[in-house]
């Protein structure tokens, strides 16, 4: 759908001529303007900034566009006109002798006037005709016509000159604005304006909820273009009207190789070692306590030391407050706030509504151009409100500052607990629209309390899968590795004691290993010892037997001769010599 | 002490004999114009005589006229004298109501 739309805008057929108003997101939702030479309706209720929104229309087509412009009021005068405006920074009076803005007041009192007969309202078209006339006038603004249902009698009269002005307005080219009161129940304005002009309308909102007000913008109706049929959120700020087009229609902003620090090395190391896409958006999440606000202070930290500009909109400590608590954890804003490079705007989340914060934000990040934006916590902001109001509201946020090119931080704050589970996050259903998600958490272990850190998502970039301990001190931020190990993650001084208790058993272990090895081997010269005895016993054995071998040996030796000598004295020598020849 | 009868007696007799300052603005001859033109001489000439100045300005020859004299309906017709200053717009042709409100004839016949 947001396709289609943008492609007609791109087109810009030429059968159908804009003015361009000039006014922020205005002339987005309308694709150029409003409808050239022809008359706009602009309805609603009173003090919703229909005059407002007329008037920016008239000074910035003089001054922006060179297309002169009149307005015609019947309910304020000049005076009351130029002070209201004044507000806005239009120099009313300058633009006047300039001759690019005519003013001229109808007024009109109808206890002054007596009917008498037929009548027209001629003088108010030659009065218009000369106002337009006098400076060349391309624009017209008729705030409010409908004055003239109360101040004339004749209502019949009335209708069919209104028909004839807005004819006569378009014959003439002019690009009018008429506003109009809204009417009652489902009727645009009150006295049917809109039936007079049939080409643009636009409906201005203005409603209150939960004591907080919210100006909407609504293109009712626009022959002959495509147009955004949503409701934007505007607002009336101190440099003129500003209208939040709902997410920039488009999904194709640009997207940026180029990685920016977070400003904890550990961190950076985390997400693929380079820190975040510049222009990428940052969750960062966490039951209070967790850190959010020193990793987002962190990060704007660093972008000013790279030069970048920064902006933080705080909705839940003031300017001073931050400056002050940040320096704690070695983190000085002050002197990059002195530089101009870092804008700290903070605000009660309440002070305006959601929508208005955001235009708020637009104005200033439009204005300071920051590379870097962080806004903390962005649930306070969406506080009460419904997930289905928020969601689009955020999606414009964050599409916005991604084709801005600017890199967000947001911090959601998430309900307490321990170890809250990732669905109590209020934006749960925003995260979709995250790049990377960090997710700070409180473990409760031992007595004591403990941040971790881990990389829920980080997209298009390696990052670590593991938790970290997060520790704050006055040194800044520091990531370290928790203790993980038969089956428990440690942090703090559980891991800490965790870490000595296994020193200690190693030592010990080491300590019991010689022990053993030195048994062992006294063990050993032990029994090398019962060898060596054994030995010289098996060796004197050996000695022994020898000797008595040869004993023996010389004893049958002995044997022999002694019988030798015994046969030779018995037998006699023949005998002897007998046996000596084997033939006994 | 006077009653309420005849300060409007007075009034009304005050108004008999002032001068009558009138401005008619018209735009161009269009018919209305033309016609309001001749019923507001005509009254002037049958109930002012002598005690009038009338002007006729065209806004439509002098456009720059009209806005300084908050002239909105055409044609218009403006007591400037005696005060109040009176507005009355239309073709003039609802004489009897328009003696009235210019102060030449008195809403009722007040009796003494």
């Amino acid at each position: 759908m947001a396709t289609i739309k943008l492609k007609v805008a791109d087109e810009k057929p030429p059968s159908l001529p804009k003015a361009p108003t000039g006014i922020v997101g205005l002339d987005e939702i309308t694709a150029g303007g409003l409808p050239a030479g022809r008359p706009t309706l602009i309805a609603g209720s009173a003090g919703c900034g229909k005059t407002m929104l007329a008037m920016e229309f008239l000074v910035r087509g003089a001054t922006e566009f060179s297309e002169p412009g009149v307005f015609m009021m019947f309910e304020e005068n000049a005076d009351e006109l130029i002070a209201n405006v004044r507000s806005l920074g239009f120099d009313l009076d300058d633009l006047v002798t300039r001759k690019m803005i005519a003013l001229d007041h109808v007024h009109i009192e109808r206890s002054d006037i007596e009917e008498t007969g037929a009548y027209d309202l001629e003088g108010l078209f030659i009065r218009l005709g000369h106002a337009i006339d006098s400076i060349g006038a391309k624009r017209l603004v008729l705030d409010t016509v409908e004055a003239l249902f109360a101040g004339l009698p004749n209502e019949a009269i009335l209708r069919s000159e209104l028909r004839r002005l807005f004819r006569w307005l378009k014959d003439r080219g002019i690009t009018a604005i008429i506003t109009g009161e809204k009417g009652d129940g489902t009727a645009i304005t009150r006295h049917g304006l809109e039936e007079y002009v049939a080409d643009c309308v636009i409906v201005l909102d203005q409603r209150v909820r939960d004591q907080i007000s919210t100006r909407r913008l609504r293109v009712l109706k626009y022959r002959g273009t495509a147009h955004g049929t949503n409701e934007y959120p505007f607002m009336i700020g101190t440099s003129g009207f500003s209208v939040l087009p709902v997410t920039s229609l488009q999904l194709d902003h640009r997207v940026s190789q180029q990685r920016v620090s977070t400003g904890v090395q550990r961190l950076d190391e985390m997400l693929g070692g380079q820190g975040v896409f510049r222009g990428s958006s940052v969750l960062i999440s966490g039951s209070p306590g967790t850190g959010k606000s020193s990793i987002a202070a962190k990060f704007l930290e660093t972008a000013c030391q790279r030069g970048d500009r920064a902006a933080y909109f705080a909705y839940e400590e003031s300017k001073a407050q931050i400056v002050r608590n940040m320096r704690s954890i070695g983190i000085d804003l002050e002197p990059w706030i002195d530089k101009g490079l870092l804008e700290i705007h903070a605000s009660r989340p309440t002070h305006l509504g959601h929508e208005q914060h955001l235009v708020v934000m637009h104005d200033l990040v439009r204005v300071f151009k920051p590379a870097v934006v962080a806004v903390d916590p962005i649930s306070n902001l969406f506080m009460a409100h419904d997930d289905a109001e928020v969601k689009p509201t955020l999606m414009r946020l964050i599409d916005w500052l991604k084709t801005e090119q600017i890199t967000a931080v947001l911090t959601s704050l998430t309900s307490g607990g321990a170890s809250p589970s990732e669905l109590d996050d209020p934006l749960v259903g925003v995260s979709s629209l995250m790049d990377t998600w960090l997710l700070l958490r409180n473990s409760e272990i031992a007595g004591e309390r403990n941040r971790t850190i881990f990389v829920r998502k980080s997209r298009g970039m390696a990052h670590s899968n593991q938790v970290r301990e997060f520790v704050l001190s006055d040194k800044g931020i520091d990531l370290v590795d928790v203790y993980v190990g038969r089956d428990r993650v440690l942090t703090g001084s559980a891991r800490m004691a965790q870490e000595a208790q296994e020193r200690a058993a190693a030592t010990l272990h080491a300590q019991d290993h010689e022990r053993k090895l030195r048994l062992l081997a006294s063990k050993r010269k032990a029994i090398e010892a019962q060898i060596a005895v054994l030995r010289a016993e098996a060796e004197a054995d050996e000695a022994e037997l020898d000797f008595i071998v040869a004993e023996q040996t010389l004893q049958n030796t002995i044997e022999n001769r002694d019988n030798a000598d015994i046969i030779r004295r018995r037998v006699g020598i023949a005998r002897m010599n007998a046996i000596a020849t084997g033939n006994p | 002490m006077k009653n309420l009868a005849t300060i409007l007696a007075e009034g009304d007799a005050m108004r008999a004999s002032a001068h009558y300052v009138l401005h008619l603005y018209i735009a161009g001859s269009t018919p209305n114009s033309v016609r309001a033109l001749a019923n507001v001489r005509q009254i002037c000439e049958e109930w002012l005589d002598g005690r009038y100045d009338l002007e006729v300005l065209d806004i439509a020859q002098n456009p720059a006229l009209a806005a300084p004299a908050r002239i909105l309906a055409a044609p218009t017709l403006i007591r400037l004298a005696p005060l109040p200053i009176r507005c009355f717009i239309g073709d003039m042709s609802r004489r009897d109501s328009m003696l009235v409100s210019l102060g030449l004839r008195p809403l009722v016949a007040w009796s003494a």
